[in-house]
């Protein structure tokens, strides 16, 4: 019982992390119909990005750990996002209305040049950041075993939380909200009304980064080593959580991310850590059998 | 013909709902053999529902549609949509036309014949060694497929990107390819939308000698009465759903409720039935 | 384009400034400042001065590329377009002429053993390309997970030899076998998935296959690969300096003095006629009805099932196909490294192979041969620039797609014709 409580909330914060870089891909999908690709870069960049904000702020700013991070994530969000605008502008954009998987390779390819440009910058080697935030809460203990919740954790998950209200709050309640879910629902049709579809896609390009770079921030906090090559794996389970959770549906993506964390934590903690993306590949293989749009996402009906 | 051969489709009490909405309900009628069955309506009226029912792309909730070959009834509602095609000898054609765009017209006449073609190249291998049994087979194929380009008009464009033709011809085309699959029941889904009067003229031709030559029940949506009217033997009409009336055209077009599916509730009742033409044309 | 839109030196120079301040904004972070960890804690270093090059580097740029728009618009360089019209008209001589040129490489003057070497791994790209075009090129199916296959049929021949001693040309039939199998196992479930999801689960397939690759130390060695893989014989003669009792060797046999190059020239020949046979097929089957079938459902599926035809079958005898091959190249890998791990069958090497699909023009036989040469010829002589290498490839992925969307050669001749259809 209580290594399962334990494991519960490991779960919860990896699966906060993967719903934020969930929402880019499923946001991107939703606008463009593109998988894209880079997002997982993008995330990686902004876990470089964190980074190195944060030793800069806490050297400059003599060492005091919320200042700096909070300078560091608001710099992060900022510069992160405009890697995530320019990917779009250079990659995307002249492809739209290409061929289907134009966008995609392009997209591949720019992962790539995302992966090998921050080994080439940054350097191969993986780089270790030790504790930031310590301490927690015990919450149960019993002879064998204390489930303990840190201040780390608890943070992630408030931070995740107030990320994803805000979010909600733009995309229902503000006219860029709307005329990002005009542009989805019909993109011609949204050009002639007026909007400037242009201007949602990159600002959905931009939100998308930002909020990748928050989870960049968590992970880089949570893990202690990032190094070149993390976008590649979360991005995989973070698209697969959009896809799980129903692609082009934002709770879905909060929903799928958490599903793929739990899964993976309670794998991990009861069966064999090595296969847990094994784990989480098939169960997301099941509900596609039964549900093939996702848990939340609108069954399509054959339009013939 | 015997008396007691039962019509080529009986449609018994079929109900297709998506959530709360009827689109077609308890609805029964029947296309007879060699005849033009039209199915018309007002906009919603569930005639394309209707279709895909019939066609296996939906299933419906109730009811129960039954081909009748000469060796028996094939339930349409117990197989799967390309069963309806292959085994029931059903063929279609789509409002929004659905050629393989970027094959050539005639590539789009021999896919059609695929269960022939696979049959005769025990699945592609007697093909692949170049078996002669698999040559005759191709060469029947293609026979078929010239006969239906010459009949469509199309003999010269065999070669073209089907995605390239003018819109008339797609038009036509599609209806090549389905009769390619040599059906018994051949179903159009609005075969005259967009083609101008000539086009139009030349389509009731072609559909009259399928039926005459060829021998096949046709059945048909359409919103041009002239089409309706002109080539039809018998006529359903739809209304929410239901069928409101079902009769020869001539007096379909003179039924009072027919005429108030189409203009309204109100005291239009003894309007002629020409006013009631041209507000449908205009729909 | 822009180059309709008519540009002032004003408007230019400001675009560029733009652009070379958009240009210092990113590379301020990433470049502007570096983690260095020494053995206490890590720390970052500055090198600003990085940052202004990259923008000048931009400036410069975007300033020449407005230049050239300005005065009479960017030279015309449709050379796939004016390439796919001259293939058409002379394909059959100039894929002849490919093929002549392919089987006396190894014999130019110029030739060398890393040479030949190379041209092989270029190869063994241009087989997994042809396989992997009929999945996603004819039938339409995003695979992204080709990988798997490659490597079950790697690990087939690997195991099957190593265990059971079986040549390579027994091994090599039954790793096809075990590939197609395992294209049917998963696409049986997966299939009626739509287009990215299917793209998903074929990724994540790839991963699985990887990760059990890994993991199952017993079967597969784990991490550690196996090793000692049986090189193959020409006929049961070996490529050896001094053939095993009782046999002959190739080069005794044959009356030469040995060479390693003989081997290496075997290979070579082996894959060019595995690449030949996989192109031969393709084209044939092109014209038969499960090939138009595949090109049908990759047009549109809802008229195939209004047709008769039934899609799942399709898609599976597709994949099924595709996948006999990469395992047909997997089995060809193996015995050409004699060691395989985990690490040749990641993820990029289905990303690379896709690649070389979508910009050899999706579908195009000749198409993938170029991209292939382009992709991963080309890169091959730059090794020792390591990691530039990378970034190469995938800023040409993206600029190859911008430049030509719809692929390098992307036309395509009917299948069949009144006159007879051969």
């Amino acid at each position: 019982m209580e290594y399962f409580l334990q494991q519960l909330i490991n779960g919860i914060t990896l699966g906060a992390i993967y719903g934020l870089i969930a929402i880019g891909y499923t946001m991107v999908y939703g606008i463009i119909g593109m998988i894209n690709f880079a997002h997982g870069e993008i995330y990686m960049l902004g876990a470089f990005i964190s980074l190195i904000a944060y030793l800069i702020t806490t050297t400059i700013g003599g060492g005091s750990v919320a200042i700096g991070l909070l300078v560091a994530l608001a710099v992060t969000m900022v510069f992160t996002a405009l890697w995530g605008w320019a990917v779009e502008r250079i990659a995307y954009r002249p492809l739209r209305g290409a061929p289907k998987l134009a966008p995609l390779i392009s997209a591949i390819g720019m992962s790539i040049v995302l992966q090998n440009f921050t080994q080439i910058s940054q350097g191969a080697r993986v780089k270790p950041l030790p504790p930031v935030i310590k301490g927690g809460v015990t919450l149960m203990q019993s002879e064998h075993f204390t489930v303990s919740l840190s201040y780390l954790q608890i943070a992630i998950v408030l931070l995740t939380v107030a990320l994803m209200a805000a979010f909600t709050w733009v995309i229902t309640r503000t006219p860029l909200g709307r005329a990002q879910r005009a542009t989805e629902q019909d993109m011609k049709m949204a050009a002639l009304l007026g909007v400037n579809v242009d201007r949602v896609v990159s600002t959905t390009f931009v939100i998308g980064a930002a909020l990748a770079a928050v989870a960049g921030l968590m992970v880089t906090l949570y893990y202690g080593v990032i190094d070149f090559y993390i976008g590649f794996l979360a991005g995989i389970k973070a698209f697969t959580a959009a896809v799980l959770g129903g692609i082009g549906s934002l709770p879905g993506a909060m929903l799928g991310g958490l599903l793929i964390g739990l899964i993976e934590a309670l794998w991990s903690g009861y069966f064999s850590i090595e296969y847990k993306d094994v784990a989480a590949f098939s169960i997301l293989v099941l509900v596609l059998l039964f549900r093939p749009t996702g848990l939340l996402g609108r069954p399509e009906v054959e339009k013939i | 013909m015997t008396a007691t051969r039962p019509p080529l489709l009986e449609v018994e009490h079929v109900t297709m709902r998506f959530g709360g909405l009827f689109a077609v309900n308890d609805l029964s009628f029947s296309a007879a053999r060699k005849q033009i069955t039209a199915v018309i309506g007002p906009n919603g009226a569930g005639k394309t529902t209707l279709f895909n029912c019939i066609t296996g792309f939906y299933k419906p909730q109730v009811g129960r549609m039954a081909l009748h070959h000469d060796d028996g009834p094939v339930l349409l509602e117990r197989l799967d949509d390309h069963r309806i095609a292959s085994r029931a000898r059903v063929a279609r054609t789509f409002q929004n036309i659905r050629l393989f765009a970027r094959m050539s017209v005639l590539e789009n006449l021999i896919v059609a014949q695929h269960q022939d073609l696979m049959k005769a190249s025990a699945f592609s291998l007697a093909g692949l060694l170049g078996l002669a049994r698999y040559h005759k087979a191709e060469k029947k194929a293609l026979e078929r497929a010239r006969y239906w380009l010459d009949k469509v008009g199309l003999l010269d464009h065999a070669d073209d990107e089907a995605g390239s033709l003018p819109y008339g011809s797609q038009r036509r085309l599609e209806i090549a390819r389905a009769m390619c699959t040599d059906p018994v029941l051949l179903c159009l889904d609005e075969p005259a939308a967009g083609l101008n009067p000539r086009e139009s003229h030349e389509l009731n031709g072609l559909l009259t000698g399928i039926r005459d030559e060829h021998g096949i029940g046709l059945l048909l949506i359409e919103h041009d009465m002239s089409v309706v009217m002109g080539i039809s033997d018998w006529v359903v009409v739809l209304d929410y759903g239901r069928k409101i009336a079902e009769d020869t055209p001539e007096r379909v077009r003179r039924d009072p409720a027919v005429i108030r599916a189409y203009l309204g509730e109100e005291e239009n009742e003894d309007l002629p039935p020409e006013v009631a033409r041209d507000v449908e044309e205009d729909s | 384009m822009a180059a309709t839109r008519s540009i002032t030196w004003r408007g230019a120079l400001t675009d560029a400034f733009v652009g070379g301040l958009v240009a210092a904004a990113l590379a301020l972070p990433m470049l502007g400042f570096r983690l260095v960890d020494s053995a206490l804690a890590l720390s970052v270093g500055f090198r600003l001065d990085w940052v202004l090059w990259a923008a000048l580097v931009v400036f410069a740029g975007r300033l020449a590329l407005n230049l050239l728009r300005m005065t009479g618009g960017l030279p015309d360089l449709r050379l796939g377009e004016r390439l796919s019209a001259r293939m058409g008209n002379t394909r059959h001589w100039a894929s002849w002429a490919m093929i002549g040129f392919a089987t006396v490489l190894p014999f130019l003057p110029f030739s060398d053993r890393s040479l030949v070497d190379k041209a092989t791994m270029v190869l063994i790209y241009v087989m997994l390309g042809w396989g992997l075009n009929i999945v996603v090129g004819l039938a339409g199916l995003l695979d992204l997970g080709f990988v798997a296959f490659y490597a079950v049929g790697a690990y087939s021949y690997a195991l099957l030899s190593t265990t059971f001693g079986w040549s390579f040309w027994v091994c090599l039939p039954l790793a096809g076998l075990f590939a197609a199998g395992f294209g049917v196992a998963l696409g049986f479930p997966v299939l009626r998935l739509r287009g990215d999801y299917l793209a998903i689960v074929t990724l994540g397939f790839g991963e699985i296959i990887r990760v059990i690759l890994q993991n199952w130390q017993d079967l597969t060695g784990g991490p550690a690969g196996i090793s000692g893989i049986p090189r193959p014989t020409l006929f049961g003669l070996p490529f050896l300096a001094r053939a095993p009792e009782g046999g002959q060797t190739f080069a005794e046999f044959f009356g030469l003095k040995f060479s390693g190059d003989h081997r290496v020239i075997f290979l070579y020949f082996v894959i060019l006629m595995l690449a030949l046979l996989t192109n031969l097929f393709t084209l044939r089957i092109r014209r038969l009805p499960v090939g138009r079938a595949w090109e049908a459902l990759r047009e549109d599926e809802i008229a195939c099932r209004s047709l008769g035809l039934n899609p799942t079958t399709i898609k599976l005898s597709a994949f099924a196909t595709g996948a006999m091959f990469a395992g047909f190249a997997g089995s060809f890998f193996a015995t050409r490294q004699g060691f395989i791990s985990p690490e040749s069958f990641t993820f990029i090497e289905s990303a690379v192979i896709l690649a070389i699909v979508v910009l050899g023009g999706m579908g195009s036989q000749v198409g993938v041969v170029l991209a292939a040469l382009l992709l991963v010829g080309l890169p091959e002589w730059f090794r020792e620039l390591q990691q530039y290498r990378m970034l190469a490839f995938g800023g040409a992925m993206v600029l190859i797609m911008l430049w030509r969307p719809s692929g390098l050669l992307s036309s395509r001749s009917p299948t069949i014709s009144l006159g007879g259809g051969k």
